[in-house]
């Protein structure tokens, strides 16, 4: 991939960003962030910093360990009690504020996700220990919602006063019975460099707990798939259900987007696996291989074409050509209005540049929408992603442990002696790859973006302002703490986390509301109105005369 | 009013040294109250005749916040006052925040004020200064002098090193200072001459060697300082002597904690005797 950078920005102004932002830097901060900060060209196998501390007095885009194992992960899950063992703030904040949504299947079916459970950590319980809070926490939900499964969530004073969640969870799957399902997970927020460890503990969790409890086959035997690392944010589980069923494709799971522990208990059942978010959940996908035979295959339902180019590889891969026939009938079906909207937008949008930094995997499935809408993406990176989401997974053996990583609890999967059942023969799967699919794949963002672009790992704010101020792009793409910063800097910002108020953007009719949200705030004028009234008058000046 | 923390090495006597030196203050007309900093509430006991205390940390978890300051302070020889911090069992929770905790609430409770007329403050905390919250009474003011019990021991001169360099990072940014090394004997070889070197050292001063004599024992074993079960004898006069430097010291540092290359060359060339 060596297409040129096509915008009226020259590349050369590009490489003046390093040395302009590592000149302000101290001398062991440039060094650092020398690393992270580079020009694409992924033919020439570049290598970035990645997954690495952030520099103290740095402001970050980054959240915790907790984040990303609670609000993250099992946020989604509707019918889990999801207790934060810890201070009241950090469960307060991780209460719905990343608008992943969950759609009982009956007006009667229970739904946690509205409900802020924390067992509000006090002083004595820091000093004499909170196992018995804890404990009596998991007694009162449990009378009052007589839940199939509570999880205990471990906020940094935990580990550091040492309390025992795991042996609290059995304890308590003792006393209470029920067949209740109890279990904890030590994602402490100091547990790692980002919420990406977070991830990781609560990709175990899910493994070590949930998958593979309930064997029953229910539903069709046929097209059975699994949807990993898809969080509903807006409703794009929705959507994306919407078009698998007009596909007759039967999703099983989606972790964990609009997700039940029945679904996830369930999720073996399925013949393939696809990875959406690959640095949230890639590690589910591998244990499911390895102990059940399932295949993964990375798919990106972000944007029409790779919407399209997900079902085509389902197709494919069930080689069955009623599936791929009605596969096709969809894709034709839905692209008359998604090139309507289009079209409409393009006339606007073409042109316009966009910059992206967000997640481990928003910041480069975008590009999709914006590449639709004949945007170009001049800088992106991630705020926790690894150097295989940069770099691709081949760079995968190469990456070096450090001492954050061991914080990790490292598991162990083996074959199921009973269960596990390779879904394909390795003569299939040779095939398949002939035929063009990439199984256990991931090529990474910097094989999508322009040569040219600046790719930057947990981009600072610092940066972020240089970048702004050096390149004007027309949308800045981030979170809710950059938001009202770059707004002020006269440059529209999306939220690629909660996606301000709108959504969905996945799928079809995600993508119709991507092109027509962007052409709204990317191409109006209002940017421009944004000086402050001392900035646009002449100053009255006076002097003092003696 | 004087506030003092005495540290040290786990074992090495400090909660001993303390009951007695506070007795010989006491002795003098001193009005002085001991706070125990340590989760086994065992720093008043010879002055209380016993373990009679209530901590302030069971109370604050039995009462809840309506603690008064009579629940958790009593009176012992003398007319001293004696509270015990106390703690999590071992093994669970938070000790260092109990002490931070315990601190907090006998300064909301009015322990410090006026109308206490208090000569002496006295925190006794426990061994090594293990983590923040064992750093609590020579952080933010709360004691201004450090007296290190320490003996010509190696571990108990590491640990006092160790306790400098606590002290010398709080006194850069506060104003704790060391008052003094207090030598405990365990009758190594050529310990007086040891330990004053290694205050030296330190930029301080060894400020009484106490000789190792049974009579401690005795008295612990009838639950009183050596002042108050046998006043004649002379391991009480050192005890008196103590407490008399401590009140005319005016030696205050900003300790100068040495490497551990120097601390072993110390050992060599005086703990050796040929």
């Amino acid at each position: 991939m060596s297409k040129e950078i096509d915008t009226t920005v020259k590349v050369e102004d590009l490489s003046t960003f390093k040395e302009t932002v590592l000149a302000k830097y101290p001398k062991k901060v440039a060094k650092k962030r020398e690393k992270s900060i580079l020009i694409n060209d992924f033919d020439a196998n570049p290598q970035i910093q990645a997954n690495v501390r952030t520099i103290p007095g740095i402001i970050t885009q980054r959240g915790c360990a907790y984040a990303g194992c609670k609000g993250v992960v099992l946020g989604p899950t509707r019918d889990i009690v999801n207790i934060t063992h810890g201070p009241i703030g950090c469960g307060f904040y991780s209460w719905l504020t990343r608008r992943n949504q969950t759609k009982p299947e009956n007006p009667d079916d229970p739904n946690y996700m509205t409900y802020c459970f924390s067992t509000d950590m006090q002083d004595s319980n820091i000093v004499f220990g909170g196992e018995e809070k804890l404990k009596q926490a998991i007694r009162e939900a449990y009378e009052l919602f007589h839940p199939k499964a509570i999880a205990i969530f471990s906020t940094c004073p935990v580990g550091l006063i040492g309390d025992d969640v795991h042996r609290v969870a059995r304890q308590m799957v003792e006393e209470i019975g029920d067949g209740i399902n109890i279990f904890g997970f030590s994602c402490e927020g100091y547990r790692g460099v980002s919420q990406s460890a977070g991830h990781h503990i609560a990709n175990n969790g899910l493994f070590k707990n949930l998958i593979g409890r309930d064997d029953e086959v229910r539903g069709s035997a046929k097209y059975r798939v699994n949807l990993l690392g898809e969080y509903n944010i807006g409703g794009d589980a929705f959507e994306l259900e919407r078009i698998f069923e007009e596909c007759g494709i039967n999703l099983i799971a989606t972790f964990s987007g609009n997700s039940t522990i029945q679904k996830f208990e369930n999720a073996h059942t399925a013949d393939l696996n696809m990875v959406m978010c690959h640095r949230s959940i890639n590690y589910v996908a591998g244990m499911m291989e390895t102990t059940f035979g399932i295949p993964w295959i990375k798919v990106q339902p972000i944007g029409a074409e790779s919407t399209a180019k997900m079902l085509r590889k389902i197709g494919q891969y069930f080689g069955e050509q009623e599936l791929i026939d009605r596969i096709e009938e969809v894709i034709a079906k839905e692209m008359v209005e998604v090139k309507i909207a289009q079209a409409k937008a393009l006339i606007k949008t073409k042109g316009k540049m966009a910059m992206l930094f967000v997640g481990g995997s928003r910041a480069h499935h975008y590009q999709n929408l914006f590449e639709e809408l004949g945007m170009t993406t001049l800088s992106a990176g991630y705020e926790f992603g690894h150097r295989d989401d940069y770099e691709g997974r081949t760079v995968i053996p190469t990456i070096q442990i450090d001492a954050d990583s061991r914080n990790i609890e490292e598991i162990t999967v083996t074959k199921d002696e009973t269960r596990y059942n390779p879904r394909k023969t390795e003569e299939e799967l040779k095939a398949l790859a002939a035929g063009g699919m990439e199984f256990n794949e991931y090529d990474g963002l910097m094989a999508q973006m322009q040569k040219g672009s600046l790719v930057i790992d947990d981009l600072s704010h610092y940066e972020m302002e240089k970048l702004i101020e050096m390149y004007h792009p027309d949308v800045f793409c981030a979170g809710i703490k950059e938001k009202y910063a770059v707004q002020k800097m006269g440059v529209p910002l999306k939220q690629l986390h909660s996606y301000d108020y709108g959504g969905p953007y996945a799928g079809f009719k995600g993508a119709i509301n991507f092109y027509n949200d962007i052409e709204m705030i990317a191409c109006t004028g209002i940017w421009k109105e944004l000086k402050a009234p001392w900035e646009r008058e002449s100053i009255v000046e006076a002097e003092y005369v003696y | 009013m004087r506030k003092i923390a005495i540290y040290g090495k786990g074992g090495i006597g400090k909660s001993t040294t303390t009951q007695n030196t506070v007795a010989g203050l006491a002795e003098m007309g001193k009005k002085v109250m001991v706070v125990g900093c340590d989760p086994k509430a065992d720093s008043t006991r010879l002055l209380l005749h016993g373990l009679a205390q209530k901590t302030v940390l069971d109370t604050l978890r039995e009462e809840g916040e309506d603690v008064e300051l009579d629940d958790v302070m009593k009176t012992g020889f003398k007319n001293t006052s004696c509270v015990e911090s106390g703690g999590p069992e071992p093994g669970v929770g938070c000790a260092g925040r109990g002490i931070i905790t315990s601190i907090n609430l006998l300064e909301q409770l009015g322990a410090y004020d006026d109308d206490k007329q208090l000569d002496y403050v006295f925190y006794d905390v426990l061994g090594d200064v293990v983590c923040g919250g064992f750093a609590m009474p020579i952080r933010d003011g709360k004691a201004k002098e450090v007296y290190i019990v320490c003996s010509g021991e190696m571990m108990a001169m590491y640990a006092a090193n160790n306790i400098c360099k606590s002290i010398a990072k709080f006194g850069k940014v506060g104003d704790v200072r060391l008052g003094g090394l207090i030598c405990n004997s365990r009758k190594v070889d050529n310990e007086a001459n040891m330990i004053e070197e290694f205050a030296k050292k330190l930029g301080t001063q060894m400020i009484h060697f106490v000789p190792r004599d049974n009579m401690v024992q005795h008295a612990e074993i009838n639950r009183k300082s050596v002042i108050d079960h046998a006043p004649e004898h002379p391991q009480a006069d050192e005890y008196r002597a103590l407490a008399k430097k401590i009140d005319e010291n005016k030696l205050f540092v900003v300790p100068t904690p040495i490497a551990m290359n120097e601390l072993e060359e110390l050992l060599m060339s005086f703990g050796i005797m040929n």
